[in-house]
């Protein structure tokens, strides 16, 4: 069972005011938390990798509980997320997909309003390789306001034996969100969808 | 002062080159997008420009120790940048950056004998902004000497101005290219 090593930790937490649109009272939040972790299949072909997601488990959660902890430490205030996970060179993408379940659940168990699947991008890549972290309504995926992006990156990861995992939490819909669809007061809440 | 976003992180180091970091070096950055005021014309008078710093450097460095969790006390190494959007000039950053940003900063991490090293630039959405680092009481201090890179996607737009300060904890992770020592001090000159 391959040990978890973490190298470094990047927490970042965006307060938006306007967009050249009305200015806000209370400023929407976007945030998200890296960890750079050692890829324990760097360099070579395994077959066998599945493990790895439960070895994940309590990096996923402790990442949830301090990007909660970064909006404040309450997790009813989070109405969207996302996920996601970049390899370095000597890794596959395949390595990426292990970040799935342990990245995914690790929010949910801890968001009281959380029906809806978590969105999520991948890819190979190397140091400060950017990556558009997928953003939706975390009780309905339908909801139109809450379709969002936040990129992250990190000047010095991944390094070729390394692994970014990723997650994303916003606070509210885009700021001056006015496209239509679903509203997120008119969701059923009851599929994860609308 | 028009604020359109703000944004902080916070990056531990627990490992490099594989040895351990303990405790982890910690930093800080705090970034505000304002609006330029003085956006597609030539102003004389900075004045405006020089009001919007001494109160960022005030925010900005609170959100830093905010963010490190630390007492301002503790704090060990700072630095600040600005890059303006392509409607602005050069001089909008030091005149945010230069006149009156440090004393509110120096209050918000105690003391800062020390310079504030500062970089700027003209730049578009996206591009990487380098806050150099030293440390906050004693320039010579070597351990300290470091940089932290920012960059947000969508700034700054052509007419704003993308303001940055960083704050940390600790040096650099693996200090060990000799100098004067975060230890040996003195702190009162604000260069050794």
């Amino acid at each position: 069972m391959p040990e978890v090593i973490v190298r470094k930790t990047v927490i970042s937490v965006e307060e938006i005011y306007h967009e050249r649109g009305p200015v806000l009272d209370q400023p929407h939040r976007r945030a998200y938390i890296a960890s750079v972790i050692q890829n324990p299949f760097a360099g070579r072909y395994v077959e066998d990798i599945v493990s790895f997601i439960d070895d994940l488990k309590p990096l996923g959660l402790s990442m949830a509980k301090q990007l909660i902890e970064a909006l404040g430490g309450d997790a009813g205030v989070v109405e969207a997320y996302g996920k996601a996970s970049v390899v370095g060179e000597d890794g596959e993408l395949e390595h990426a997909a292990l970040w799935h379940a342990p990245g995914g659940y690790s929010m949910r168990e801890q968001m009281p309003n959380s029906k809806a699947i978590v969105p999520s991008a991948k890819k190979v890549g190397g140091p400060g390789v950017r990556i558009d972290v997928p953003v939706t309504h975390s009780n309905a995926s339908y909801v139109r306001s809450h379709f969002d992006a936040i990129e992250v990156g990190i000047n010095d990861a991944p390094r070729k034996d390394e692994m970014m995992v990723i997650l994303a939490m916003t606070t509210g819909p885009r700021v001056h969100h006015r496209s239509g669809g679903l509203a997120a007061e008119d969701i059923f809440g009851n599929d994860g969808l609308k | 002062m028009k604020i359109r976003k703000i944004a902080v992180t916070l990056e531990e180091t627990h490992l490099e080159i594989g040895k351990e970091i303990s405790p982890p070096t910690r930093r800080a950055a705090a970034i505000a997008v304002i609006e330029n005021p003085f956006s597609g014309k030539y102003k004389e008078d900075l004045s405006e420009l020089m009001a919007i710093g001494e109160e960022l450097g005030g925010l900005l460095g609170r959100k830093c120790v905010d963010a490190l969790g630390i007492e301002p006390a503790d704090a060990e190494s700072y630095g600040k940048a600005a890059m303006v959007g392509e409607n602005g000039e050069l001089e909008h950053a030091a005149a945010i950056l230069h006149p009156k940003l440090g004393k509110p900063l120096r209050a918000e991490v105690e003391k800062g004998a020390a310079l504030v090293p500062s970089s700027k630039k003209m730049g578009s959405m996206g591009q990487p902004l380098d806050v150099p680092l030293g440390h906050k009481d004693a320039a010579y201090v070597r351990s300290h000497f470091d940089g932290m890179e920012v960059r947000l996607n969508d700034a700054p737009r052509s007419d704003e101005i993308m303001v940055a300060i960083a704050v940390t904890d600790s040096g650099r992770p693996l200090p060990r290219v000799g100098g004067l020592k975060h230890e040996e001090a003195e702190g009162k000159d604000g260069l050794r």
